[in-house]
C-alpha cells in the first residue's frame, strides 16, 4: 500500500504522541498528581495508530481500560485528556470519566470502558446507527485477548454478521490478561474464531509494524464500507510496562528476556528507521517532529496545572438531559 | 375517543412513533411476525398495519436472542443517531443484558460528561399471575431504580400506556416500560390524536379523604377493586397511580398523605427494597407529621414465584389485601384470618423472625 508521505508522518507524529503521554502519565500517577490509576498502551504504539488511521474522520470507536491511545490515535488533542486524567473541569468529560472513561465524540470516541468487553456491543449499535441511516461510517471495537473470551464478543459478532454491519472487531492481542498469559485462557486461534461467524479473520503477527496493522485493518474498513459486513483482526503486540501504573506484581509472570526482545523491535523505533531508509524524512526531520510532540506534551500538562478542578456541583448533572427528582 | 386494549394501545404508540420519526426503529425477538400484537395491526401478519410492511426489514428487525448485544446495541445505535425501540418480551430476560443496562446504558451520558445522548427505550413485560413459574414472573423494577440515570415506566392502564410511550420515545434519556401482562387485555378510552403524558406526574385514579393508597401496574386495578368495597361501608379511599417510578411524583403523593393521614402502598415487587419501601420511606421522612398510623406496604412477599395456581395466585397485592391493609391502617377490625393477608404482608427476608 502506498501511503502519503504526510500519512506516514501523521502515524510516526500519533505514535509518539502516545508514547510521550504515557510516560508524562505514568510519571504523574507515580508523583501522585493522577488520582488512581492508568493504564498505558505503552509498546503497542503500532496497533493502535496502525488501526485508527484506517479509520475516516466521521467513523466510530470505542475501547478499553487500556485507553488513552485509542482517542489519541484517532486525533484527539491531548490538553483535555490530560486535564481527564487529573480530573480537571476542563478534561474531555469534564472530570466525571477519568482514564478509564475516555470519550471524545468529536473525533468518533464513543467511549472507553473499564469493564472488559463491555463496550463492544457499543460499537456494534453505531455500525447498526451507519446501516439503518445509510451514512457510510464504519465502527471498529478494541479490545484485548481478555475480553476475547467475553460472551457479548460472540454475540456482537453473530449479530454484526447477519445484519453485515459495518464494523471492525479489533483485538490488541498483548498477551497476557493482567498477569495471565492468553495461551492458557485461550483455546485455539482468536483469529479464527471469525471463521465461524463467516466473516473474515486475519491475524497481524507483527503488530509492531505499524504498516501491517494499516493495511489489515484498511482491508477490514474498505469491506464494511463496501456494505459487505465485518471482520476480525487480532494483532499480536506487547505492553512494556505493568497492567497498570502502580501495580507491584513484578516480573514474576513475565520473563525479562522476552520484555527485553519485544523492547528492542521498538514500534516508534522501527518505523523512524523505515521513514528515514524510504527517504520519507530525514533524521532532522523525525527529531522536530518528536520535538514537537514533547512540547504537545508539556503544553497539555500545562494546560491541566493551569485548569481549575470542578465545582462540587457537577456530580450532580449530565445524569439525565434534564435534571429530575431533587436535582429539578 | 376510542376503546382500546392495553396492548393495542402499546401497538398504536409504536405505529405512531414509527410515522412521526424515521429514526425510530423497532428491534427485538420475534417483532417481525407480530408475536405479541404490538407490531401489527392485528394478530395475523397478512392484517392490514403490519409494521413490517409498512416500515421494511430496514427498521423492524428480529434480533437473535442475545440480550446483551441487544441493549449494548441499541445504547450505541441511540449514541449515534437512532432512536431504538428495544422488545425485550419477558422482563425476566433483562438480567441477561445486566451489565449493558448498568455500566452503558446508565452510565455513558453522565461519564462522559454529557457528551452521549441515550434516547432508547426498552419494553418489557412481566408475565406474573400466569402461571408461567420462576423464570418468566419478575417484576424486576425496582432494582432498575437503584441505578441512577435510568427512567422507569409502569403503566396500568391503555390510555397511559399510550401515552406514557409515545413520551419515552421523545426522551433523550434511556426508559424501562415495564408492562404487566395481565393488563394485556384490559380495555380503556384512549383518544384518536396523538397525545403524550409527561413522565413524572402521577394520576389520581380515585379522590378520598380516608386513606390513601399508592399502588403500581396490576396493583391499581386491585386498588380500585379495594376502594370500592370499602366505599360500600362509608371509608372513602384515594387511590394514586405515579405511573412513572423515575422521575416519581413525590409531591402528589405527599399532598394526598398530609390530607388523608394514611397510606397504604401496594406494589407487586418482592417487598424487601421494593418500589413500595422507598415510597414508604420517603413519606416516612417527608410527611410523618402528617402520619395518624403506621403505613402499611402490600406486597409480593420475599419468595420465589411457583408454578402452580394454587400456590401463585395468593402471593400478589389483590383487592382483599389491600383492602385488609386499609381497614388496617384506618384501625378498623379486619375480616381476614389470621393467617391471612397480614402474615403475607410481613413475609420480608429483612423481617424479625
Amino acid at each position: 500500500m502506498n501511503l502519503s508521505p504526510q500519512t506516514q508522518l501523521e502515524m510516526q507524529r500519533r505514535m509518539l504522541r502516545i508514547r510521550r503521554f504515557d510516560e508524562r502519565a505514568s510519571k504523574m500517577v507515580k508523583r501522585g498528581q493522577i488520582p488512581g490509576t492508568v493504564h498505558t498502551s505503552i509498546g503497542q504504539e503500532a496497533q493502535v495508530v496502525g488501526a485508527c488511521m484506517a479509520l475516516g474522520e466521521g467513523d466510530y470507536m470505542t475501547g478499553n481500560h487500556r485507553s488513552h491511545g485509542h482517542p489519541i490515535g484517532k486525533g484527539s488533542p491531548l490538553g483535555p485528556l490530560m486535564a481527564e486524567l487529573v480530573g480537571k473541569a476542563t478534561g474531555v468529560c469534564g472530570g466525571k470519566g477519568g482514564s478509564l472513561h475516555l470519550a471524545d465524540f468529536s473525533v468518533g470516541s464513543l467511549g472507553e470502558s473499564g469493564i472488559v468487553g463491555s463496550s463492544i456491543p457499543i460499537a456494534t449499535g453505531a455500525a447498526l446507527s451507519s446501516k439503518v441511516l445509510d451514512n457510510g461510517h464504519v465502527s471498529l471495537a478494541f479490545f484485548g485477548d481478555g475480553a476475547a473470551n467475553q460472551g457479548c464478543l460472540y454475540e456482537a459478532m453473530n449479530l454484526a454478521g447477519v445484519w453485515k454491519l459495518p464494523i471492525v472487531f479489533l483485538c490488541e492481542n498483548n498477551q497476557y490478561a493482567l498477569s495471565t498469559p492468553a495461551h492458557t485462557v485461550t483455546s485455539g486461534v482468536i483469529a479464527d474464531r471469525a471463521a465461524g461467524f463467516g466473516m473474515p479473520g486475519v491475524r497481524v503477527e507483527d503488530g509492531q509494524d505499524v504498516l501491517a496493522v494499516y493495511d489489515a485493518v484498511h482491508t477490514a474498513v474498505r469491506r464494511a464500507r463496501r456494505g459487505e459486513g465485518p471482520s476480525l483482526v487480532e494483532v499480536i503486540t506487547y505492553r512494556y510496562n505493568e497492567h497498570s501504573e502502580g501495580l507491584k506484581l513484578g516480573t514474576d509472570y513475565r520473563d525479562q528476556a522476552e520484555r527485553a526482545q519485544w523492547v528492542e523491535r521498538d514500534p516508534i523505533v522501527v518505523f523512524r528507521q523505515r521513514l528515514v531508509d524510504d527517504g520519507v524524512a530525514t533524521a532532522e526531520q523525525l527529531d522536530a517532529l518528536e520535538a514537537e510532540v514533547i512540547e504537545e506534551v508539556d503544553e497539555a500538562v500545562q494546560f491541566t496545572n493551569d485548569s481549575p478542578f470542578p465545582d462540587p456541583s457537577v456530580a450532580f448533572k449530565d445524569l439525565y438531559t434534564e435534571p429530575i427528582g431533587a436535582l429539578a | 375517543m376510542t376503546v382500546m386494549s392495553y396492548l393495542g394501545a402499546i401497538g398504536a404508540a409504536q405505529r405512531e412513533a414509527m410515522e412521526a420519526d424515521p429514526s425510530v426503529v423497532i428491534i427485538g425477538e420475534d417483532v417481525e411476525a407480530n408475536v405479541y400484537g404490538t407490531t401489527g395491526g392485528g394478530k395475523s401478519r397478512s392484517d392490514k398495519g403490519d409494521f413490517l410492511q409498512m416500515f421494511g426489514s430496514n427498521r423492524i428487525r428480529n434480533t437473535p436472542i442475545s440480550e446483551e448485544v441487544i441493549v449494548g446495541a441499541a445504547a450505541g445505535a441511540a449514541m449515534t443517531g437512532l432512536r431504538p425501540i428495544v422488545d425485550l418480551s419477558y422482563s425476566s430476560f433483562l438480567y441477561m443484558a445486566m451489565d449493558q443496562f448498568v455500566n452503558q446504558v446508565a452510565k455513558n451520558r453522565y461519564m462522559f460528561g454529557g457528551q452521549a445522548s441515550m434516547p432508547v427505550v426498552f419494553r418489557s413485560a412481566m408475565f406474573y399471575g400466569l402461571n408461567t413459574g420462576a423464570h418468566h414472573s419478575d417484576r424486576p423494577y425496582p432494582m432498575f431504580m437503584n441505578v441512577p440515570g435510568l427512567k422507569i415506566v409502569v403503566p396500568a392502564t391503555p390510555y397511559d400506556a399510550k401515552g406514557l410511550l409515545r413520551t419515552a420515545v421523545d426522551s433523550d434519556d434511556p426508559v424501562l416500560t415495564f408492562e404487566a401482562c395481565i393488563l394485556w387485555g384490559t380495555k380503556g378510552e384512549v383518544p384518536e390524536e396523538e397525545y403524550r403524558i409527561p413522565l413524572g406526574e402521577a394520576r389520581t385514579v380515585r379522590r378520598g379523604d380516608d386513606a390513601t393508597v399508592v399502588a403500581i401496574s396490576s396493583a391499581v386495578p386491585a386498588a380500585i377493586a379495594a376502594a370500592e368495597s370499602l366505599a360500600e361501608d362509608g371509608i372513602s379511599v384515594e387511590v394514586i397511580d405515579p405511573r412513572t417510578l423515575v422521575p416519581f411524583d413525590t409531591e402528589a403523593v405527599i399532598r394526598s398523605v398530609q390530607r388523608t393521614g394514611r397510606l397504604v402502598v401496594a406494589d407487586p415487587a418482592h417487598r424487601t427494597c421494593s418500589a413500595a419501601a422507598e415510597i414508604s420511606a420517603m413519606v416516612a421522612e417527608e410527611a410523618f407529621e402528617s402520619l395518624r398510623a403506621p403505613i402499611v406496604r402490600v406486597t409480593t412477599p420475599d419468595t420465589q414465584i411457583p408454578f402452580s395456581p394454587s400456590l401463585e395466585k395468593q402471593l400478589y397485592p389483590s383487592g382483599p389485601r389491600i383492602t385488609e391493609a386499609i381497614r388496617r391502617v384506618i384501625g378498623q377490625p379486619t375480616s381476614m384470618p389470621s393467617h391471612g393477608a397480614r402474615d403475607m404482608d410481613q413475609l420480608a427476608t429483612q423481617a424479625p423472625r
